[in-house]
């Protein structure tokens, strides 16, 4: 098939030239370097047929017996060559075209699934209780409850708070080491490790090489605008955690926003800076301190809950800095926790590991 | 309130804590930490089971301040300290008998990570199994996920990767439909905790409303645990998974992670949905007919195999295929026959990963039969190991496959209708096609050739005789004194309803 003759003008084919970073220029000359290489061995097949006819001709002088022999031979010859390329042929069938085949009616029967799963669902949804109605089955006495005395039972102002870090604690202690065996995954996967006497192995050092090339180096602008930015989003994280109880907010938000900060300041000023603090030692404590913390708290917690002992942590005033007993604390962990995953994990993908 | 209540909950969160401790320590210490924990976890589940048949009820214990609709709840009966005791032992002796190839398999600063993820995975298996609560049994089967996807691919080869990445993405489907299952159900009941949810539902049914929404729900969650599981036709992570990770995660895999979700997936029957609205939700039929399609099909998969591990992967296939038709069956004894099967299954497939390996050890590191002729001479507690699983698979009496197979008998006579006749007929056609590839696998490694591999010096370790030997004296135990397990699940499942 040949393309139109504006083919090359088209918007979709400058779109790709634009994101291949070529020129009409390089097309062109990759165009008649092809051209160039086809016309080549047009005449090189040219050449080869000629000199067969040359060799037919010779052939004519021989007589008529051995000829309709060799004839006969040939023929014979060409229907084994036939029926051996029939049998290949059968046998690439299924790679060739069996895969294609299959491939169609893969992508084809998957779109169907989705649709008939998307379908289902959507009729579904019809059925369910409309959104928002009083009578509705999920506004029962536990949502009451959580609504009249959440914030005299938790001292939490901020009933979300108040609900994931003290009635339900035990999902959201799961969740947080879930965070946690997700980080160990992303280490198992991209951790470059040091030898033994903690120096970087060959594969480490090429890494590190390679991330050099391609890190910002001394930008201006980005560090002009790091070191107005990294202290308010380091400021402004750690307020939405110690906030996590009173408004809006918490721990998962605020050490996103403060991890954010830190990824910021490390593309600004590079790695000599930031590993003054944030180095492989660092941050094994820096991780597993506040989450071995969240488990004991929370596990004294439970333990004095179920065995109807006063647990002994005030509630304070609510809506005061210092209330809603372990909230905070916790909100502090999980946020120490968050920020430092997501730190290391920006550093192991840049070069395997701080 | 007695201590002893007080066990479940210790072992979750010292799990959960030893796996974050782990990930600063040196592999050694991580390793004996981890062992005792397992360890600890044993005589605790042993305790709670103890205490649950000497009262005769299950207890629930409250996570918290708060009681049970507001707060958090675990709950103990027999079933669950049955399923926590064996679900430890399992792990201890996969952990033990696969320990000497964990050094092999995985970069030596990267091992201490390995148990992070056991301990992490064990207490994601806890609490699964003593949950009361739909969205706490999510976010554990969260961690179990994630956990099982990093015990894949530690071993950081290619093919370990690219079974990771396909473990991944048919689990975190299976994690999906069953988030949206318990979503839709939390819209129409209002409640998280399982008790309140099984009246309410009750409640719906009765009146018939929302029939639509509560089938889907229904579909949905069995849907999602049956990728989870790998029923039939959404196996195909499995051969890989199984096939590529190092011994102890095969073990791991199969008989832990895979039978917590199907425990999660009957204790959703009997709590949540409740028996009636789900016996007579028709789900059961279509259980009954991929399992029995997945005893034919992971059989006939296993017996093109030409690799050992892989083989032995196809075949949990086909056993998996025999607990979803024991749950097909819907009735009391199919469950108890498919719970029995859990427990052989999970027995037998951890001894038969790990003496493959230890098989595969003395003949190269290579897993083809060609190369595995005349193992079970060469490492004398493997052969014997692995021809015990084998036996045991096929369902020859005085091993623990007899057993199930006999319940699973027993449960399709018990129900009277075209269901009989097929369960019967494919019990049979599987036993005869199980036999095929295992018996030929034992052949193959009794036969004596490949004097090149052959290691006068070889000794199997303390480690792996230990472990070996345990198996199999669990599989005899099993086999002969079945009667005990069998009434502690029948007692469980009366304590669910």
């Amino acid at each position: 098939m040949k393309p139109r003759s504006d083919y090359e003008h088209s918007l979709w084919r400058r779109l790709v030239r634009f994101v291949d970073g070529e020129t009409l220029e390089d097309v062109e000359k990759r165009a008649e370097e092809l051209q160039e290489k086809s016309a080549k061995s047009q005449v090189e097949a040219d050449i080869r047929s000629e000199q067969i006819l040359e060799e037919e001709e010779d052939e004519e002088d021989k007589d008529n017996r051995e000829e309709k022999e060799n004839r006969k031979r040939e023929l014979e010859k060409a229907h084994e060559k036939e029926a051996a390329a029939m049998l290949e042929k059968y046998k690439n069938w299924p790679k060739e075209h069996g895969v294609k085949i299959f491939g169609r009616l893969y992508a084809v029967m998957a779109v169907v699934l989705c649709l008939i799963i998307i379908v289902t669902l959507l009729v579904t949804v019809s059925y369910l209780p409309e959104f928002g109605q009083p009578d509705n089955p999920n506004n029962n006495e536990v949502v009451r409850r959580y609504n009249a005395d959440g914030l005299e039972e938790t001292g939490a102002t901020n009933a979300v708070a108040g609900m994931i870090l003290d009635y339900r604690a035990f999902d959201t202690l799961g969740e947080s080491h879930v965070l946690f065996v997700a980080a160990c995954c992303v280490m198992i996967l991209l951790r470059l490790e040091l030898t033994k006497d903690g120096k970087p192995t060959d594969k480490k050092r090429a890494s590190e090489e390679n991330d050099r090339l391609y890190e910002p180096k001394n930008d201006k602008i980005l560090q002009g605008s790091a070191k107005i930015l990294v202290p308010v989003i380091i400021l402004f994280g750690i307020y939405v955690i110690l906030n996590g109880h009173l408004s809006p907010g918490g721990g998962f938000s605020g050490g996103a926003i403060i991890g954010a900060g830190l990824i910021l300041y490390l593309n600004a000023f590079g790695f000599e800076k930031t590993t003054r603090i944030m180095n492989r030692k660092n941050y094994a404590v820096i991780s597993v301190v506040p989450l071995l913390f969240y488990a004991m708290a929370k596990g004294y917690s439970f333990f004095t809950g179920a065995n109807h002992l006063e647990s002994g942590i005030p509630k304070g005033t609510p809506g005061a800095i210092l209330s809603a007993g372990l909230i905070l604390p916790l909100n502090i962990c999980v946020g120490i926790v968050v920020a430092c995953t997501m730190y290391n994990f920006y550093t192991l993908f840049r070069k395997g590991g701080m | 309130m007695d201590f002893i209540r007080n066990f479940p909950f210790f072992c979750i969160v010292l799990a959960l804590s030893t796996g974050v401790i782990s990930s600063v320590l040196k592999p050694k210490a991580a390793k004996a930490l981890s062992f005792s924990l397992i360890s600890l976890s044993i005589l605790a589940s042993l305790g709670v089971l103890i205490y649950t048949v000497q009262t005769g009820e299950a207890f629930v214990y409250m996570m918290g301040h708060f009681p049970a609709p507001w707060g958090n709840e675990i709950r103990a009966g027999v079933m669950e300290g049955v399923m926590a005791l064996f679900f430890s032992v399992i792990m201890l002796l996969s952990l033990l008998g696969g320990e000497k190839y964990l050094k092999v398999d995985i970069e030596e600063p990267k091992q201490n990570l390995y148990f992070v993820l056991v301990d992490l995975l064990l207490s994601s298996l806890l609490a699964l199994v003593y949950t009361n609560d739909l969205f706490t049994a999510y976010v554990f089967v969260e961690i179990n996920t994630i956990a099982a996807g990093g015990l894949i691919m530690i071993r950081s080869n290619g093919h370990s990767m690219l079974a990771a990445t396909k473990y991944m993405i048919m689990s975190l489907l299976g994690s999906g439909l069953l988030l949206i299952g318990i979503t839709l159900q939390y819209d129409l009941t209002g409640h998280l905790l399982m008790s309140n949810i099984q009246e309410s539902v009750g409640e719906l049914a009765a009146h018939g409303a929302y029939t639509v929404p509560l089938t889907v729900i229904i579909g949905l969650i069995s849907g999602g645990i049956a990728i989870k599981s790998a029923l039939f036709p959404f196996h195909t992570w499995l051969s890989d998974a199984y096939g590529f990770s190092t011994a102890s995660s095969a073990a791991i895999l199969s008989s832990l992670v895979s039978k917590a979700y199907i425990f999660l997936l009957i204790k959703i029957v009997y709590r949540v949905i409740g028996t009636e609205v789900f016996w007579s939700s028709k789900i059961t039929n279509v259980f009954f007919v991929l399992g029995v399609a997945g005893m034919l099909f992971g059989s006939v998969s296993a017996i093109k195999e030409r690799d050992m591990r892989r083989m032995i992967a196809f075949s949990s296939v086909a056993q998996i295929g025999y607990i979803y038709m024991g749950l097909g069956f819907g009735t009391q004894l199919g469950v108890t026959a498919a719970v029995f099967h859990i427990f052989s299954h999970a027995a037998t497939k951890s001894m038969l990963f790990v003496a493959c390996r230890g098989l595969s050890e003395v003949s190269g590191n290579k897993k083809d039969f060609s190369n595995l002729k005349g193992a079970g001479f060469r490492n004398k507690i493997a052969g014997v190991a692995f021809t015990v699983g084998a036996l045991s698979m096929v369902g020859v009496p005085l091993f623990a496959g007899f057993i199930s197979k006999l319940y699973l008998t027993s449960a399709a006579l018990e129900t009277m209708s075209v269901k009989m006749e097929v369960a019967l007929i494919v019990l049979a056609i599987s036993t005869i096609l199980n036999a095929l590839y295992f018996i030929r696998a034992v052949i193959s490694i009794y036969t004596p050739r490949n004097e090149k591999y052959r290691d006068a010096a070889f000794k199997p370790g303390v480690t792996f005789c230990a472990g070996m030997v345990c198996f199999i004296l669990i599989n005899f135990a099993l086999g002969l004194a079945s009667n005990p397990l069998i009434k502690a699940i029948e007692l469980g499942l009366r304590m669910f309803s």
